[in-house]
């Protein structure tokens, strides 16, 4: 499909359509391609600088960008949190002004204020990518987690995916949610109901307390993680209970189909939502999903430079 | 055929084309086993042109050439400033480079920037013993020391015009027209 990319950030699934969504996984599969190359690399950001702003801390989303933008030849500059000018008082928008002053193409950044990329995405014109704000988006998690599914299990329509942990704090859930929506993926999501808020219903998508009803006939499961600091806040009563109602193990795996790919967006926390016998399991997808998210992040650096006034 | 499209080159002219590329080829390949000849099509007008080339080729010689199609979007020199984002088409290289004699294969042979993308990406995937470049159309206006060695047609094209070839599933019915910008 010939569909031309003609957006400058990617900022939310939210905002994409089906078409730029499918732009986006065909790209990637070229990159995938050379990803398994002898040469890994391909001069098309050569002369081009990213910015890696993680305002929160990140490794396995910054490594994986890192490396996608070496792979495209671009040069890399990492600020973290930690020294930044931000601790010194500057304003989010003082310190991308400096970051644009350089020249820079591209910033992709993590902060943990949901909407802090549209606010930066109007005032510059550098090229902006949502490595996650807050619980609201990480769209190229989603992308990755989509590429891998249709990669395995083709056309998304009628697929049924649940996704199971906490939904209520997760960007990865709410994009996956988007992504999967638009693609037509019958959607259902699953935990505690004080982390599974039934508001979702109104989107569309299916909202159980059980388990049994997620994993029955799930072509795929995506299961988050579970933050201790949860428990600590009183969303469930303790780790071990989670693990027994809502972890996927050697009792609850009976209720999925043999065929099911499991997928999590680590880190993992095993014997929590995930016991490891599955998580090494045959029917696991989840080091996929991080050998696709260099892929995923080469296809929108790659377009998102394309589109670029400089 | 829209309104600013000027038919200049039928199908006739296009099949007679490809048999002058096909000749250059037999003449200079004469001497060498055609295993270790292989295609190499430009995405995407390159690819048509390598499939017809690949169909001649076989009906001339009973051999049937490895075939690659080679996407050289992410080698571009101009990433950003085109007016539309290019599409990248699949690169398909299922044989071993190394050693190989390469016919590399493209439409229109103009500015020769594509070539130079296509040699620095063809080398990223192994190291050929030799490349030679077949095109269709020869328009002139060189912008990089780059020429082919196998020419269907040599074409002028008034300044602000181009050229565009309609290659159609029948090949009676492809086509060259002269379009404006």
């Amino acid at each position: 499909m010939d569909f031309n990319w003609t957006k400058k950030d990617l900022l939310s699934i939210y905002d994409l359509t089906a078409e730029e969504i499918v732009c986006i996984l065909d790209t990637a599969e070229e990159f995938k391609k050379v990803c398994q190359r002898n040469v890994k690399k391909v001069p098309a950001l050569r002369g081009k600088t990213v910015v890696n702003f993680f305002v929160e801390p990140s490794t396995r989303t910054r490594v994986s960008f890192e490396l996608a933008e070496q792979r495209l030849s671009a040069d890399i500059i990492n600020i973290q949190a930690n020294g930044s000018s931000l601790q010194k008082g500057e304003t989010l928008l003082d310190t991308v002004k400096n970051i644009e002053a350089l020249q820079a193409d591209i910033i992709v950044m993590r902060h943990s204020a949901p909407g802090s990329h549209n606010l930066i995405a109007n005032e510059t014109s550098c090229g902006v990518i949502n490595a996650g704000d807050g619980a609201h988006s990480h769209p190229t998690q989603a992308l990755l987690d989509i590429f891998t599914i249709r990669e395995k299990k083709g056309d998304l329509k009628g697929l049924k995916v649940s996704i199971i942990g906490d939904i209520r704090h997760s960007r990865v859930a709410r994009s996956n949610i988007w992504g999967l929506l638009k693609l037509g993926a019958d959607v259902t999501i699953a935990g505690p109901s004080t982390l599974v808020p039934r508001e979702f219903e109104s989107i569309g998508i299916k909202v159980c307390h059980n388990l049994k009803d997620a994993l029955e006939n799930a072509d795929v499961v995506n299961l988050l993680r579970i933050q201790h600091e949860r428990q600590n806040a009183g969303y469930f009563p303790s780790t071990d209970e989670y693990a027994k109602i809502f972890g996927l193990n050697h009792n609850s795996v009976k209720y999925l189909k043999p065929d099911a790919l499991v997928m999590h967006p680590g880190p993992i926390n095993r014997n929590v939502e995930l016991s490891s016998d599955i998580a090494d399991g045959a029917q696991s997808v989840i080091l996929e999903q991080v050998t696709n998210g260099l892929a995923v992040r080469m296809a929108v650096l790659f377009l998102i430079a394309g589109c670029l006034n400089k | 055929m829209e309104a600013h499209e000027k038919l200049i080159y039928d199908n006739t002219a296009i099949a007679l084309a490809i048999d002058t590329v096909l000749d250059a080829i037999m003449t200079e390949f004469r001497n060498t086993p055609l295993d270790d000849v292989a295609l190499v099509g430009i995405q995407s007008k390159g690819v048509v042109m390598a499939l017809r080339l690949r169909e001649a080729i076989k009906k001339a010689s009973g051999k049937e050439l490895d075939f690659a199609t080679l996407d050289i979007n992410m080698y571009r020199d101009d990433i950003g400033k085109r007016k539309k984002l290019p599409v990248i088409h699949e690169t398909n290289i299922p044989f071993d480079l190394d050693n190989k004699k390469v016919i590399l294969v493209d439409d229109v042979l103009h500015t020769g920037r594509t070539i130079r993308a296509a040699l620095d990406a063809i080398t990223d995937y192994g190291r050929p013993a030799l490349i030679r470049l077949a095109v269709m159309i020869d328009r002139g206006k060189r912008e990089f020391p780059i020429r082919a060695d196998y020419i269907g047609l040599n074409i002028e094209i008034p300044e602000g015009r181009n050229v565009k070839i309609y290659f159609d599933d029948k090949p009676s019915n492809d086509a060259i027209y002269e379009i404006s910008k």
